[in-house]
């Protein structure tokens, strides 16, 4: 049998639920002071979802909404519980495919991309539009 | 007046595979079931081309595909995860309901005294889950389940109606089932409604005016309830906790045939060993081990279908056990020379794990149960990872993945599926 080591582990490399579960056991003399103020762990889905029967996930592709923060490859979190409004980010679909941009229903009802490069999409009678959700947010992963 | 409503999600599957294709509003769609043998669901389009329910996909593929009709293989992962927003939704809408499948629950309405309120209820709670998920549903609110059915059964044929109907007053009740077959009644299947038919009763019309005392004792109790709750009678109650599961069901049709029992026997192993998993997964101990086999209905000749079981002297979660009951009930069924072309296990007559049957000639070894947990919990916990413990008797392949050559993405459920902005 051969033995491979493989470093130390430090608490910092253990998912926050294994931290939590060893406080107690740890400390044989004495208990942590951190005990009685325990909390569950910063919790990205309750900061990003509100509603989650309601929300969907989206991936980009293109760079036709950099301006508003939005890159190639983002996640969008997309709530179909929030009505859009005028200047919402919004996913619709439109002729059949999913597009990505910022809602102009005043003075024209129109798609704004958020990038030079690209023109506003002015609705034409006869083109087939629907809001899918307003999005909430994007994450950009640089890593 | 208390209200029950049945909210039934309109062609659920086919309504699920279009939710991130927008380009297929409209289009006819079709989904078949596991190893894409037959028609299991069909949207609005692909029912008026005539495709019936069932039907195998073979059949019919070729005219369907030719006027442009949308074909999938089922996507549980998709179809599951909408299930579970639509109940949630619902969920939150009232205080106590029932899950009564992946596209159909029941609720109720206690908080709601007035038929027009019901109504109302219905039409916001359709357009919630309409905006929210984006599945269609219709909603049939009566005072009992049965009648809700029936109601949810005229909101589907309104032509043009907002998807909601409401069976309140008598007057509507009866005239309503007039219309109604017998045998589209909840509970009363082919063979029944055809004894009712000799009684006269055509209409649930009809089933509702009969002698109750002469439902009970010409045909059963069960039927006495339908009769009472198309009355508006409330006798089948809301159940809000589901019931353990009472039977476990692994089968595959296969790819080629199979005349030989001993290519036959690994494939069986396969099922057993997944079966004896889910079984424990479930926290139960079965009785009774039966394999079933059957050669394929669209070849004529050398027709055979069998079936045969195990019992068990103690109820058992030990897959030696089931695999060894198994090969028992195989080797009684199976007729040589026949070209089977799908198999199958059940194990049934459950019972909980910490409750043991004494037998009467042989006492239970605890000690020898105890190591039993204790082996098929290690196996399941190492085949849960990426090791593999197979059973000597096992096909080497493992069970055969289900062949689903048109299935969409799993959008919901999978970081490499997600639907895509252009």
């Amino acid at each position: 049998m051969t033995i491979n080591y493989l470093g130390l582990i430090s608490a910092n490399d253990l998912p926050a639920s294994f931290t939590k579960f060893f406080v107690e056991p740890v400390s044989v003399g004495f208990p942590s002071p951190a005990n009685d103020y325990l909390e569950s762990p910063i919790d990205l889905n309750k900061y990003l979802i509100k509603n989650g029967a309601a929300t969907f996930l989206v991936r980009v592709s293109g760079d036709s909404m950099l301006n508003a923060n939005i890159a190639d490859q983002a996640i969008l979190i997309v709530d179909r519980s929030l009505k859009p409004k005028h200047g919402s980010i919004v996913v619709a679909s439109l002729d059949g495919d999913f597009v990505c941009k910022r809602l102009q229903l005043k003075p024209r009802l129109c798609l704004l991309p958020e990038n030079s490069k690209y023109k506003p999409i002015y609705i034409q009678h006869g083109q087939d539009l629907d809001i899918m959700g307003t999005v909430t947010a994007a994450i950009n992963k640089f890593e | 007046m208390k209200f029950l409503a049945l909210v039934d999600c309109d062609n659920f599957y086919a309504s699920c595979e279009r939710v991130f294709r927008p380009d297929l509003k409209q289009k006819p769609i079709v989904v078949l079931s596991n190893n894409d043998g037959c028609v299991i669901a069909r949207s609005k389009e692909a029912k008026a081309m005539g495709i019936k329910m069932g039907i195998p996909w073979f059949k019919v593929k070729k005219a369907y595909l030719a006027q442009g009709g949308k074909v999938f293989s089922s996507n549980f992962a998709l179809y599951g995860d909408l299930s579970k927003r639509v109940m949630n939704i619902l969920n939150g809408m009232v205080k106590r309901m029932e899950v009564y499948s992946i596209d159909e629950a029941f609720l109720d309405l206690q908080h709601i005294q007035h038929s027009n309120q019901a109504y109302e209820f219905g039409v916001h709670c359709r357009n919630t889950i309409r905006q929210w998920v984006g599945i269609p549903v219709r909603i049939g609110i009566a005072p009992t389940k049965t009648l809700a059915k029936v109601a949810s059964h005229v909101a589907k044929n309104q032509k043009g109606g907002a998807g909601v109907y409401c069976l309140s007053n008598k007057k509507d009740i009866a005239n309503i089932l007039k219309t109604i077959c017998i045998k589209e009644i909840w509970g009363v299947g082919h063979r029944l409604s055809r004894q009712l038919n000799q009684l006269g009763a055509y209409s649930a019309y009809d089933l509702m005016q009969m002698d109750i005392r002469l439902i009970r004792k010409k045909f059963s109790v069960v039927l006495e309830r339908t009769v009472r709750e198309l009355r508006g009678e409330p006798c089948i109650q809301i159940e809000d906790h589901s019931d353990p599961k009472k039977q476990i069901v692994v089968s595959r049709s296969f790819r080629g045939r199979i005349d030989n029992l001993d290519l036959l026997k690994p494939l069986i192993s396969n099922f057993a060993v997944r079966a004896g998993e889910k079984l424990r997964h479930e926290k139960q101990k079965c009785s009774q081990v039966s394999v079933f086999i059957a050669t394929s209905r669209f070849q004529k000749k050398l027709q055979h279908r069998g079936f045969n079981s195990f019992y068990f002297p103690h109820p058992t979660d030990d897959t030696r056990s089931i695999l060894m009951g198994a090969n028992k009930a195989l080797k009684k069924t199976f007729k040589n020379g026949y070209p089977y072309a799908k198999a199958g296990i059940l194990l049934s007559h459950f019972s909980h794990p910490t409750f043991i049957q004494q037998s009467l000639f042989q006492a239970a070894d605890h000690q020898y149960l105890k190591q039993d947990t204790h082996l098929m919990r290690t196996i399941d916990s190492l085949n849960s990872k990426q090791t593999q413990i197979y059973y000597a008797s096992q096909h080497p392949a493992g069970l055969s993945p289900i062949q689903k050559q048109m299935v969409s993405p799993r959008y919901t459920t999978n970081w490499w599926d997600l639907p895509q902005t252009k």
